[in-house]
């Protein structure tokens, strides 16, 4: 158990060592860092000032060394459009993508988990083969038609729900959250829905999957044996046991999540780190774009390794497999 | 090289004698084309895919304008409804936008485009992705493990967000003159690299299979070089999984262009796709013209839908388990 965790941890921080090389060199070599700095009228002699300040002048290893310590410390550097520090452009902005990413998630988990239910349990009925029809059409449909279509429909046909931005939003210390105001749980219905409808489909296919699967085990049949109440063996013993790889997926998921929230918060105008990363790429915002890949990798990297984990403890039968030798 | 694909096929000689001669006449006879014939949604999705590469191989001959000759476009003729409505006017059969561009038209090379694009990106991914795969597998030790260590951080990564680094990354190294020909190249690297890793892991999978079996260590005894035994050899009995792998990654491969190009990191308003069509047409919805926007998602959700369910049966057609 505890040489598996180790084994795991090790291997987190050579992913995230290679990511950092990566971000580095993007940093480093994609087009010159003074350029970005210095006006067009600067003298050689000032050039090679700002290039000796940068320390661009020391040998790569030791670069990269305090690059990497800075970000260990959550500093980016300076952003070419924005002239402020990268960090704290992100710090203010990772608030909406994380309300917007739970939102979401909490939303596919629980219409996915009721419709998995549903089309399991009644497998020959309309509404299962509706359901169906409805899953594959969300993984066909690319995310940002999804939410011009649901924009389309309740901001500019019904006017019911507001087409961009996070509404009023109340400051927390330095948490900015949308939650509290009416404007705000408004404003979040929409990118939470699109933003979710593709991890909706995936987890309502693996519930299905899994009940069906269950519902035929010995167990089932014993409890049906014994009389219990269709409502119990359905929810308390079947769905149950369901639950657990869908929150391993649903965890795992969560770092896509916001990855993808790229796409829902350009359609939206939400103001989250995304949309920053979608102007970086545009306007060739390096530190932005090396920041942002840096805390994406460290946040997928977590939930992998806090997952593996997780279902070691969980799950007894992982764990003798594990000890052999892969 | 051309013959490299079906060395070990059956003889015409060794297929059922009523079957005749000629490749045609076994296609017909084979179990897919069965399993085809059977699956009527199959048939339409088949029928609508190639619609669609039609439509785009033909667009100059079937397009009203070109709609990207400045020469060809009236501002008198901006912003007409489509034919069906009150306001709508021949020949723009689903009307025409801001700059007086037939939407019909617009749909069609936009399409050529998107297709071109995903393609390519699936040919550039599965050339990579099938030569690292048969390396790592046929070669094994610290090159395997190598290729297969950078196999399993990518697949962490969602392919949108190396599509989206790789992109930003050319455009730092090249500067922004970038011209829409080389946006185009861009983009195809962009989504080769992100879509590599399932062929490499599936053709590895294969190899290791194959590589222990008698005709390779036949081929070896006679003194074959490695790369001949892996192209001529052992690669086409790895093929099956392969066509699937890039008929759903052209799915994928289409809707990660768009997705680039609706995010403003892909092809230029100069030359679109459909992504940039649905980006452009994104800024009149608004105003209540709807058509500049609709028409070419409905291209684009009609495009990838078909694409996925000829995915899936061929899928199912190819799995042995399932006959």
């Amino acid at each position: 158990m505890l040489a598996f965790t180790l084994r795991r941890a090790i291997q987190a921080i050579g992913v995230m060592l290679a990511v950092g090389i990566i971000s580095f060199s993007m940093f480093r070599f994609a087009g010159d860092p003074v350029n970005q700095i210095v006006s067009l009228d600067t003298s050689a002699a000032e050039r090679e000032a700002v290039r000796k300040s940068l320390g661009l002048d020391d040998p790569v290893v030791m670069q990269f060394a305090r690059y990497f310590g800075n970000a260990a410390q959550f500093k980016f550097g300076v952003s070419y459009q924005f002239r402020q520090p990268v960090s704290s452009l992100l710090a203010e902005r990772m608030p909406a993508t994380l309300e917007l990413a739970i939102c979401a998630t909490i939303f596919a988990m629980v219409f996915g988990i009721l419709m998995g239910v549903y089309s399991a349990l009644k497998r020959d009925s309309a509404l299962a083969k509706i359901f169906q029809a409805v899953s594959l059409i969300g993984i066909s449909l690319p995310t940002f038609l999804i939410g011009i279509l649901l924009i389309y429909l309740f901001s500019v046909t019904l006017g019911w729900l507001p087409s961009f931005g996070r509404g009023d939003v109340v400051r927390v210390g330095w948490w900015t959250t949308g939650l509290l105001t009416l404007s705000g749980l408004k404003a979040l219905i929409l990118p939470s829905i699109t933003l979710g409808l593709f991890q909706l489909t995936l987890i309502m296919r693996l519930v299905r999957a899994e009940m069906l699967e269950v519902l035929r085990t010995d167990y089932i049949r014993f409890a049906r044996a014994r009389g219990l109440t269709t409502r119990a063996i359905h929810f308390g013993h079947a769905l149950k046991n369901t639950l657990v790889p869908v929150i391993t997926v649903a965890g795992l998921q969560f770092g896509s999540v916001i990855a993808f929230a790229i796409i829902t918060e350009t359609v939206f105008q939400w103001p989250g780190m995304g949309l920053l990363f979608v102007q970086a790429v545009q306007n060739v915002d390096i530190p932005i774009m090396a920041a942002y890949l840096l805390m994406v990798s460290l946040i997928f990297v977590t939930i992998n390794l806090v997952v593996d984990i997780l279902y070691t403890v969980v799950d007894p039968r992982l764990r003798s497999t594990i000890r052999r030798p892969a | 090289m051309s013959d490299a694909v079906v060395p070990h096929r059956a003889e015409p000689s060794a297929a059922p004698a009523r079957a005749g001669t000629g490749w045609f006449r076994r296609a017909l006879d084979s179990d897919i084309f069965y399993s085809f014939r059977r699956s009527k949604l199959t048939m339409v999705a088949a029928t609508v895919t190639l619609l669609f590469f039609l439509l785009a191989i033909f667009a100059s001959v079937l397009s009203v304008q070109n709609p990207f000759d400045p020469a060809q476009l009236q501002l008198m003729n901006s912003r007409i409804s489509p034919l069906w409505t009150a306001d709508g006017q021949s020949p723009f059969l689903l009307g025409t936008d801001e700059q007086g561009r037939d939407v019909f038209s617009a749909i069609l090379y936009g399409l050529r485009i998107s297709l071109v694009v995903g393609v390519l990106g699936v040919v550039f991914a599965g050339t990579l992705g099938i030569t690292l795969g048969l390396i790592a597998g046929y070669v094994g030790g610290a090159v395997d493990g190598l290729i297969m260590r950078i196999a399993d951080v990518q697949l962490t990564f969602p392919a949108i967000l190396i599509a989206l680094l790789v992109n930003g990354v050319a455009k730092s190294v090249f500067g922004n003159r970038l011209d829409a020909m080389s946006t185009l190249v861009v983009l195809v690297i962009a989504i080769g690299l992100s879509f590599w890793v399932q062929y490499a892991r599936t053709v590895r999978g294969s190899v290791m299979v194959e590589k222990n079996k008698d005709y390779v260590a036949a081929a070896q005894l006679i003194g074959l070089p490695a790369p001949i035994i892996m192209l001529r050899h052992v690669l086409p009995n790895t093929m099956g999984p392969i066509l699937v792998i890039a008929t759903i990654n052209l799915a994928l491969a289409v809707i990660t262009e768009a997705t680039l190009s609706f995010l403003g990191a892909g092809m230029p308003d100069t030359m679109p796709s459909l992504g940039t069509l649905i980006r452009i047409g994104n800024n009149y919805l608004f105003a209540g013209e709807w058509w500049i926007v609709a028409f070419p998602g409905f291209a684009l959700a009609g495009l990838i839908l078909s694409i996925n369910l000829l995915g899936d049966w061929l899928r199912d057609a190819l799995n042995p388990k399932l006959r």
